[in-house]
């Protein structure tokens, strides 16, 4: 079966999930020491609220933003605030960091179920917003401001996107299978927020168990009607999960350039992030721990495991058995759009949906070489670019110019420099190209 | 001290196809050809590529070298040029003819013009244009006749061919003597269909059989490397065109003859196909290839040469850049238009 897709563009990479893909989601016991970044979302730098040697309890707030988007930052553990200092960070090079070490001691924080169904939109929205959730798939967008489109909208659809089409990650695919329930009354209460009718979760074809999960779940929560949720499968192909592609490959509805989904009256939701509302509105439980894949080759013991946001990576691997000696490169997210790490001290944030250890066969750095015009890159791109083109006015210092190729429609998904066999960095180049035209020159 | 890792721009993996995978699998793909060309025209062939391709490697590496460029002669695209240089020159050239074709090919048309993908024209079509103007004689007159047809002795096999330089090609024969003097020199329509298709005839070194790069060329297609639209389109416009006008009256032009004679198949699968100097997008190849078969049956048919596909395929060469530029991709989702420039 084909199923729903996208129109243009796309790749098929292999898909490597099977490293992870039947392990259970585990807990990962909490580390002596947590390195809480003060930027971990779309928005302004959070300022810290504690002192040195302050006190502080698992789910306490511990920065926040007064000013302008961002959103509030928990303390992942209870412990001693140590100090604040500039760490490594996933994808800002270094970043202020609000260090905890942990008592040692203390018991794990419990959280008591709640009705929210009396609930007020405005008061769901605001345990959404202090439980500091930010979109967890991409670049962290605050989720309140999300949900609260401008009264202009004409919204009628919210989308949870299970695509997970980044090669190796598995994240969203075990919370489907596991704990289908919770995105199902996640999915329900941003119907609710957003005074909207239906929701549909879209998950690629590659997941039938997951599809299967979720199905039966809704049949059991048919009770307490919010609202209509529906599972729709959708074709295998890379990047399906992006919001624009998943957009039209469900409602066939695209999404100008310079646009957002809610001018087609869509909202586009990650699973991580709809399980974190679950938690934030039924529970109160603010958002401090992560589900992430940790994968490889490199990797001794692949995981899916559940992690204190701030845990730094070097203890994650430890946990995992260490790494083997051809480990070539650290990757923050997927393969096709994480971040190459330099070192094992950078902390997980509440975005990393997964850490890749990947050995010199799955991955390399090498030159590159002139384009062929072999045209790969064109039947490649999702957006109808011309990739070749704005590497070579790139090359020729001519980035500036490249406005007519649309290269600010171009989102990073790396279709192009995947497909492009003279192994040309067109992301790079794409990436310098909106530079030079947002510079002019 | 903890060791650094590697930092790179995403994404992180690569599909395995790589420049120099793709230049060997189509140098790869043309050996069928090159050792029926033995078989026919005896080893002149093997030595008239072996000098084709050596020129044309030696004089990348010293050209790379002179202009402080990165040696790269291991990608093989010099090995490329060289086969396919070699595949469109008569086999009774002296052995040295091609070094004048390799220069012409990678100096003056590849390596001045900034290197590998900046060409606009094909390499192997340049070195045989400059030749056939410089060495007319050896060009179009240095033919060998098919082994089936003549059963040369042995020694001619290896050595000789050049006192079969009075043999002339379908084509030539065909534009000056007419269908009558065709089949009288190479058998009744269905003895040359046959012997055209697998390739007994006199001809170029590597133009010869159909049937073989044809072959070749379907396997490049299901690898994935060079696609339809523009063999298709080419040998399409060549078989409309032969028909309409090619016969003594409308509509009953020798259509196989055409098709099968010269150069059309090799220049459709291995020559308009090249990635650097056709264009990048379906329609525009289709306009290419349309155009490449017009202008090969124009000089066929109304021209001074009897064949035509060389000049063809340069002459499209030249609207390349200007077939890209008028048909870029569809974009999936531009910004919205202001309402005035909308309503036009
Ligand atoms: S990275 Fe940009 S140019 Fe390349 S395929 Fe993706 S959207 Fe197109
Ligand atoms: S895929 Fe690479 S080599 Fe091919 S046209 Fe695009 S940039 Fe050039």
């Amino acid at each position: 079966m084909a199923g729903l897709t996208f129109s243009k563009g796309g790749v098929h990479p292999e898909e490597h999930k099977e490293l992870t893909e039947r392990l259970a989601i585990e807990e990962m016991p909490p580390p002596a020491q947590v390195a809480l970044p003060l930027s971990m979302h779309f928005g302004a730098i959070a300022q810290p609220v504690v002192k040195k040697k302050q006190e502080v309890q698992e789910g306490e707030v511990i920065a926040v933003v007064e000013k302008g988007l961002g959103a509030p930052i928990h303390s992942s553990v209870t412990g001693t605030v140590k100090t604040v200092e500039p760490r490594p960070h996933p994808t800002m090079v270094r970043c202020d960091a609000i260090i905890i070490d942990r008592d040692p001691a203390a018991a794990p924080r419990k959280y008591e179920r709640e009705n929210w169904t009396t609930l007020s939109r405005e008061q769901l929205l605001a345990r959404v917003k202090d439980a500091g959730i930010v979109g967890l798939g991409g670049a962290g967008f605050p989720t309140a401001v999300k949900l609260s489109p401008p009264p202009t909208a004409k919204m009628d659809l919210l989308i949870l996107n299970g695509a997970e089409c980044e090669p190796y990650l598995t994240t969203d695919h075990r919370i489907m299978l596991e704990h289908p329930e919770q995105v199902v009354e996640g999915a329900k209460i941003m119907v609710k927020i957003l005074g909207i009718k239906k929701g549909v979760i879209g998950v690629e074809l590659n997941k039938p168990d997951a599809i299967n999960a979720l199905q039966k779940a809704l049949k059991v929560s048919d009770g307490h009607d919010e609202g209509e949720i529906a599972v729709q499968g959708v074709q295998v192909k890379y990047p399906q999960g992006s919001e624009k592609q998943l957009i039209y490959s469900l409602t066939k509805r695209s999404v100008p350039g310079g646009g957002l989904p809610f001018d087609v009256g869509v909202i586009v939701q990650n699973i991580s992030t709809t399980v974190a509302v679950y938690e934030a509105v039924t529970m109160n439980k603010p958002l401090y721990e992560k589900v992430m894949t940790v994968s490889g080759r490199a990797i001794k013991r692949p995981a899916n495991i559940k992690v204190k946001v701030g845990t730094v990576l070097s203890d994650v691997v430890e946990y995992l058995g260490g790494v083997s000696d051809d480990l070539l490169k650290i990757v923050s997210g997927g393969p096709m759009m994480g971040f190459a790490m330099s070192s094992m001290d950078v902390p997980v944030v509440k975005t990393t949906s997964g850490v890749l250890f990947l050995n010199s066969k799955e991955t390399s750095i090498g030159p590159y070489g002139p384009c062929i015009h072999c045209g790969w890159c064109l039947q490649a791109c999702p957006m109808g670019l011309a990739p070749k083109e704005i590497g070579i006015y790139v090359e020729a210092g001519k980035g500036h110019l490249t406005e007519r190729f649309g290269i600010m429609e171009c989102f990073e998904c790396g279709c192009c420099a995947y497909v492009c066999p003279a192994k040309r960095p067109l992301v790079q180049f794409c990436r310098l190209a909106k530079i030079g035209v947002k510079r002019g020159s | 001290m903890e060791p650094q890792w590697a930092v790179s721009i995403s994404p992180h993996i690569r599909q395995t196809q790589t420049t120099a995978g793709i230049m060997w699998t189509v140098s790869g793909s043309l050996i069928p050809v090159l050792l029926l060309s033995i078989y026919n025209f005896g080893l002149r062939s093997l030595f008239i590529t072996l000098s084709s391709v050596i020129s044309c490697v030696v004089v990348e590496a010293i050209c790379q070298r002179a202009l402080g460029r990165p040696i790269s002669v291991k990608d093989g695209s010099a090995v490329l040029t060289g086969i396919l240089l070699a595949f469109v020159i008569p086999p009774g050239v002296p052995y040295w003819l091609p070094i004048i074709g390799a220069v012409a090919a990678i100096f003056i048309n590849k390596q001045l013009m900034g290197g590998l993908g900046f060409n606009v024209w094909n390499p192997a079509l340049v070195g045989r244009a400059l030749l056939t103007a410089a060495f007319p004689v050896y060009m179009t007159a240095a033919w060998i006749p098919s082994r089936e047809v003549s059963h040369v002795p042995i020694l001619n096999y290896i050595w000789g061919g050049l006192d079969g330089v009075s043999t002339a090609t379908p084509l030539y024969v065909l534009r000056h003597y007419g269908m009558e003097a065709l089949t009288k020199q190479f058998g009744d329509l269905p003895v040359i269909y046959t012997n055209f298709l697998l390739g007994f005839k006199p001809g170029c070194i590597g133009e010869t059989s159909a049937v073989l790069i044809l072959l070749g060329g379907l396997f490049l297609m299901a690898r994935g490397i060079i696609t339809w639209p523009i063999p298709v389109s080419t040998l399409a416009s060549v078989a409309v065109i032969s028909w309409v006008f090619g016969g003594e009256t409308w509509l009953s032009g020798p259509v196989l003859v055409h098709l099968l004679s010269g150069g059309v198949i090799l220049g459709a699968f291995y020559m308009a196909t090249d990635y650097v100097t056709s264009p990048s997008l379906k329609t525009a190849q289709i306009i290419f290839g349309i155009g490449v078969g017009g202008l090969t049956m124009l000089i066929r048919l109304k021209g001074g040469y009897p064949e035509g596909v060389c000049y063809a395929i340069l002459l499209m060469n030249c609207l390349t850049p200007a077939l890209n530029e008028w048909f870029r991709p569809e974009r999936f989702a531009p910004p919205k238009q202001a309402p005035v420039a909308a309503a036009k």
